[in-house]
């Protein structure tokens, strides 16, 4: 059962037309007729001035309402000129979701130079690359991918999107979604679908990670998340090959661009939380500040970044952008170590999840032991030192 | 400058659990807070209006008592502040919220600036700035750390963003959305009479219909999203405790470290 236009009302006057993304409404013997790529994202109901149009109840949306409507892909995040790495996990995780489907996993490309980026997705089992070239793609800004993206979906239709939760995937994914009109899932942390109804399983924390919830959104397409960098295996690359590249034309004009970038000024330290496969993060159990430089040895001795709690921040040891946990960052390492962190419910929302947990306090009773893989009561000063010499001396 | 700032009331979520009987939400005795980022929001807003003049309105969606957090907002110092509810919000996911948040903030008229906290702490999706961006076709700046310009006259800002593994310098048109991180200032505390005075202001309150916003649009019928099922994270097994002095301790987190990561 799809959109419902009540003809008794419809004075063909066009405007839902004009409204439509997906060119899914035309007019014949002067009354609005539905097509079948219609996304039952509701705009022309909002535009219909004369309440013709009637969106179909939930219960009522079959999957067959959305026939046009085929696979899945991935939004490629370029950083430096090569494919982030949550993309690569997102084409690993979505060929799955793809072949239960029966359909392929393709990717959207969006960029001034793409051929290099291309290259190197071709060596994942991809089906095809839907792309536009732009000068004005040459950065990633909000409106320009935006604008490009919507073109790419209004063309060939997926059923499914997926995009790395990243900063610059979740500023993305939220402009595209609200545009489109269509459902959108935060923060992912598992996919699954329900292949009878074609419709994508969502799981995510909610309440700073004390539940669990898992959200559908099948009666719009096409269907929308943000993913969590490193959930999913890094997919292993093959040779390079030959894939198609279905180019789009750009209409991006350079004027309309609301924001401009002047300046990219990199964090000091190479490694971002985000990304950090090792995090050492500290507490006010450190001491004092001047021992986060200790942790940050350890860090680099593993190749890892720096973390803190909200009480060091807040105290001036350290800057912001090192904090953990519910007003800070989200992260999801293979190996974390707490050092003098007490965990707070609020620093433990935001790693927790993390593989390993390495804790170490002098409180036997600090909760940060209920989430710690291995835990060890004592001064992280007399312990992490030691620990560094063994690195070195290794 | 007309300066609106979107906040939220939120459960405080270190207490939110789900009853493993009946598999539902405990929100019961839970408190009740200003979401934290919206708080730096406010504030943002109130020193963009102390330098270069203007208004400070500050609204909420929400139920009736959520106007409570709108008190924290006329305490600090907003101009105005009004409650969106209606029972036909009820339910509404991101997309349907950034549909009535945009609505109230077209109602207002002439809004050269929205701000709003990065995300908030119950829902984590930091989706509602970017969808009331893209609504009002305004600039959309997520994560500003710092605000360094803004010129009414010029029609422009400069801020810096902070991304994954750095910060962006970004000039952009006016009007513009901005969602901000904490860090971007250090809210005021409000003093004594100001608190005692929001406490019995009266909070004005706009219905769907005082705000032009279609009922099919918002709450449930306008959420493209549902929750499927809720259920408890999994509990991690109870880790392993490494006794001994600090140089066989230190030989344990050692090996610990190198079985992890396969140095």
């Amino acid at each position: 059962m799809g959109l419902k236009i009540i003809s008794s009302k419809c004075v063909g006057c066009g405007l839902c037309i004009k409204a439509c993304p997906f060119d899914a409404l035309k007019l014949v013997d002067k009354k609005v007729v539905v097509l079948s790529s219609c996304t039952l994202c509701g705009l022309c109901v909002d535009k219909c001035k004369f309440e013709a149009i009637e969106k179909p109840d939930r219960e009522t949306v079959k999957p067959e309402d959305f026939k046009d409507f085929r696979g899945v892909w991935v939004f490629v995040q370029v950083d430096d000129g090569t494919p982030h790495h949550v993309t690569l996990e997102l084409i690993g995780e979505g060929k799955k979701l793809a072949e239960e489907l029966g359909v392929g996993v393709s990717c959207m490309l969006l960029g001034n130079i793409i051929e290099p980026v291309a290259h190197e997705l071709s060596r994942y089992d991809i089906e095809r690359i839907y792309a536009v070239k732009s000068p004005e793609l040459e950065r990633y800004r909000t409106r320009a991918f935006v604008d490009a993206a919507i073109g790419l979906i209004r063309e060939h239709r997926p059923e499914i999107v997926l995009i790395g939760a990243t900063s610059t995937g979740r500023d993305f994914a939220g402009g595209l979604a609200t545009v489109l009109r269509t459902g959108l899932t935060a923060d992912c942390t598992d996919l699954a679908v329900e292949v009878e109804t074609r419709s994508l399983l969502q799981t995510r924390p909610a309440f700073g990670g004390n539940i669990m919830a898992t959200i559908k959104s099948s009666r719009n397409r096409p269907q929308m998340a943000t993913v969590r960098p490193k959930v999913f295996a890094m997919p292993h690359p093959g040779t390079e090959r030959d894939v198609e590249v279905v180019l789009s034309e750009s209409t991006i004009s350079g004027d309309g661009q609301p924001t401009k970038v002047l300046e990219w000024i990199p964090s000091r330290e190479g490694v971002n939380l985000a990304d950090a496969n090792v995090i050492v993060s500290g507490g006010r159990g450190i001491g004092k500040p001047e021992n986060f430089a200790v942790l940050k040895e350890l860090a680099d001795l593993l190749g890892g970044a720096v973390g803190a709690s909200r009480a060091t921040v807040d105290a001036g040891w350290i800057d912001y952008s090192h904090q953990v946990g519910q007003t800070g960052r989200t992260v999801r390492p293979s190996l974390y170590i707490a050092c003098g962190i007490s965990g707070a419910v609020q620093h433990l929302a935001g790693m927790k999840t993390s593989d390993v947990i390495i804790a170490i306090n002098r409180d036997p009773d600090a909760p940060i032991f209920n989430v710690a893989t291995y835990g060890y009561v004592g001064d992280v000063m007399d312990i992490v030192p030691r620990i560094i010499d063994k690195l070195k001396n290794r | 400058m007309n300066i609106v700032v979107c906040v939220k009331q939120v459960p405080d979520t270190a207490d939110v659990r789900i009853d493993p009987k009946t598999n539902t939400l405990v929100r019961e005795g839970v408190p009740s807070i200003l979401n934290p980022f919206d708080e730096f929001a406010i504030e943002e807003g109130l020193r963009i209006r102390e330098k270069v003049g203007g208004r400070v309105t500050v609204i909420s969606m929400g139920p009736p008592q959520a106007g409570e957090v709108l008190r924290t907002a006329l305490a600090m110092g907003a101009d105005e502040v009004e409650l969106l509810s209606d029972r036909a919000f009820a339910g509404s996911d991101t997309l349907a919220t950034s549909y009535v948040l945009s609505r109230g903030i077209e109602k207002i008229g002439n809004v050269d600036l929205v701000i709003t906290g990065k995300q908030a702490i119950d829902g984590d999706t930091a989706q509602v700035g970017p969808g009331i961006a893209a609504r009002l076709g305004f600039s959309q700046l997520t994560y500003v750390s710092r605000v360094e310009e803004v010129d009414p006259v010029k029609g422009t800002m400069v801020v810096e963003r902070l991304l994954d593994g750095g910060r962006e310098r970004v000039e952009a048109k006016l009007p513009a959305l901005l969602t901000v991180v904490k860090g971007i200032n250090i809210p005021r505390q409000p003093s004594i009479l100001r608190i005692k005075k929001a406490r019995t202001a009266v909070i004005p309150t706009r219905s769907a219909q005082d705000i032009g916003a279609d009922p099919d649009l918002t709450g449930q019928k306008g959420s493209p999203t549902w929750v499927e099922t809720i259920f408890s994270p999994e509990q991690k097994t109870k880790g392993e405790m490494i006794t001994g002095d600090a140089d066989e301790a230190a030989g344990r987190l050692f090996d610990v470290i190198h079985q992890s990561i396969s140095l």
